[in-house]
């Protein structure tokens, strides 16, 4: 079970939460001026990197408002939970762990959060 | 020579406490350059180097997987093979699978254990049924063979159904004859034992950690084990495919998150189906070794753990305990979780990018195993002619931009 501390209700379950995806994206400046594959990457593309990521909660069955959290997706570990209208931690802030694209042990697949 | 399978070395090999197998394939060290590198040790990797060496008449071919052969999600799924898809598009992709499948243990002389046992997937509402009467008409068209079957034909198929006394009555399903489930392991082994005897370099426990390229051309990738130079580069990585394709410069429209199945103390067969429930999300099959097999559904939020979420599984056993009162004293015996790759319309990417000579056969979301054939047998025609065949025209990376979505939300079986 992964706890969520809330910056409102302080720490709850997970199942608590919905994710809203990555946080900071912005809508473009001159919709008119964009072109199709511009408005693509606006609409489809997201980042998803695994290591320190910028995102989106909800607390869905709580007091139902928004805000931001960095979290490591290769550990789940929350990093920071901070408030929509905080500026955004500079990422020099976090620091991962991975030491490479997959991240994992020199042999074999597998979850190191379990197994450390 | 041409390692065969047979009842004969069966017993052959049991005279001898089955300690003297030959070894399927070899583990060399890599060369320092090839024509193609496949990223990727899965069934859809080695698939892609087989079908590469023997209809494209490429042999210079290395598969670099970071663990073991199919130790990712070829080896995490749920091994449920359907092509009752919607569109054109794919009911064409994965038709050509089912087709392909229908003959693999043949083709590659080696068991796939694949069983035609059918594919149900179950109406709970008034929308369902209408959803999934079009969805069978839409297949008949394309020549599948998906028929409606009302609630007593199902409990005739599937005694042990709780069809009425539930939240969400079961008022009809479609059903897949030519649908079922195949042996995963077998699926990469075959691949990999076939691809191995015309010359392909069979890599593990070698770690891809970045794609070189130089003025948008690919020059080859750097691994665990050092460079190793290629003309061209397939990713077939599934969930950490956009990582290595960062590596590139290319950014992908995919997410990645944990799906969960899980499977039962084996039982004497009870249930000689798969059956499929989008709306209270659950599906289970029977395995030859008598297990229930059991898939959950993906986590709310992006992961690379493999590990997924408690509530999910959770909320699947729920409803498989209201379907099938009779599970509902059953044991759990193993819970896994696989990364996916999801796409915005849940259909993959097959497909040439802006870097020449690289290729990406990704987003297969959560249902990846049922295509591996078809998958590894176009991305092979696109890999080797630069060019895609004529069945994954339609899955490129342009349609983020043009708008040519192939939404298959609805075909996804249970919803993610």
């Amino acid at each position: 079970m992964i706890l969520i501390n809330c910056p409102y209700c302080g720490e709850r379950e997970q199942s608590e939460f919905s994710n809203g995806g990555e946080a900071h994206v912005a809508r473009p400046k001159n919709p008119e001026a964009l072109s199709d594959k511009d408005w693509g990457q606006y609409v489809f593309y997201r980042s998803n990197p695994k290591g320190i990521f910028y995102e989106r909660w909800v607390h869905t069955h709580g007091c139902r408002k928004w805000f931001n959290a960095v979290r490591d997706t290769s550990t789940d570990t929350f990093l920071k939970i901070y408030k929509l209208d905080d500026n955004r931690p500079d990422i020099s802030e976090f620091k991962s762990t991975l030491k490479s694209p997959s991240g994992e042990p020199s042999v074999g697949s597998g979850n190191f959060a379990v197994k450390k | 020579m041409r390692k065969k399978y047979s009842f004969l070395s069966l017993i052959k090999n049991a005279f001898t406490n089955n300690e003297n197998w030959e070894k399927m394939w070899e583990s060399p060290d890599p060369k320092k350059g090839y024509d193609v590198i496949i990223v990727g040790g899965g069934g859809h990797g080695l698939g892609t180097a087989y079908y590469l060496a023997k209809e494209h008449g490429i042999k210079n071919i290395a598969v670099i997987e970071k663990g073991w052969l199919g130790g990712g999600n070829t080896g995490r799924n749920t091994t449920i093979i359907r092509s009752n898809y919607l569109w054109n598009e794919s009911a064409h992709l994965y038709d050509h699978s089912v087709k392909l499948w229908e003959n693999l243990s043949e083709e590659l002389n080696f068991n796939m254990m694949f069983s035609q046992r059918g594919v149900m997937n179950l109406a709970h509402n008034e929308h369902d049924i209408k959803e999934m009467k079009r969805r069978i008409s839409a297949n008949r068209l394309n020549g599948l063979d998906t028929q409606w079957l009302d609630t007593k034909e199902i409990e005739e198929l599937v005694p042990i159904m709780n069809t009425k006394n539930l939240r969400y009555p079961v008022l009809g399903a479609a059903f897949q004859p030519r649908g079922g489930v195949a042996r995963h392991d077998a699926v990469a082994w075959g691949y990999a034992l076939r691809s191995n005897e015309m010359g392909v370099d069979i890599i593990q426990n070698c770690e891809v950690k970045d794609i070189q390229t130089d003025n948008h051309k690919v020059k080859g990738v750097n691994t665990s084990k050092g460079f190793i130079k290629a003309d061209k580069v397939a990713v077939v990585a599934s969930g950490h495919t956009s990582v290595l394709a960062q590596t590139a410069g290319v950014k992908l429209p995919l997410q990645s998150r944990p799906l969960q199945a899980l499977v039962s103390e084996p039982i004497k067969p009870v249930i000689n189906t798969v059956v499929m429930s989008n709306a209270v999300h659950a599906y289970v099959s029977q395995s030859d070794k008598g297990e229930l097999v059991i898939g959950a559904g993906t986590d709310g939020y992006n992961s690379f753990t493999q590990r997924g979420g408690y509530d999910v599984i959770e909320e699947t056993v729920r409803a498989i305990v209201e379907l099938y009162p009779i599970f509902g004293k059953m044991k759990m015996l193993r819970q896994w979780g696989g990364i996916v790759d999801i796409c915005p319309d849940a259909s993959p990417i097959i497909s040439k990018c802006d870097v020449k000579g690289l290729y990406f056969n990704c987003g297969w979301g959560t249902g990846g195993f049922k295509a591996t054939p078809g998958s590894a047998n176009v991305f092979a025609h696109t890999v080797a002619n630069d060019q895609p065949h004529k069945i994954n025209e339609a899955f490129n990376l342009e349609r983020f931009s043009d708008g040519r979505l192939i939404d298959e939300h609805g075909a996804a079986a249970v919803a993610h």
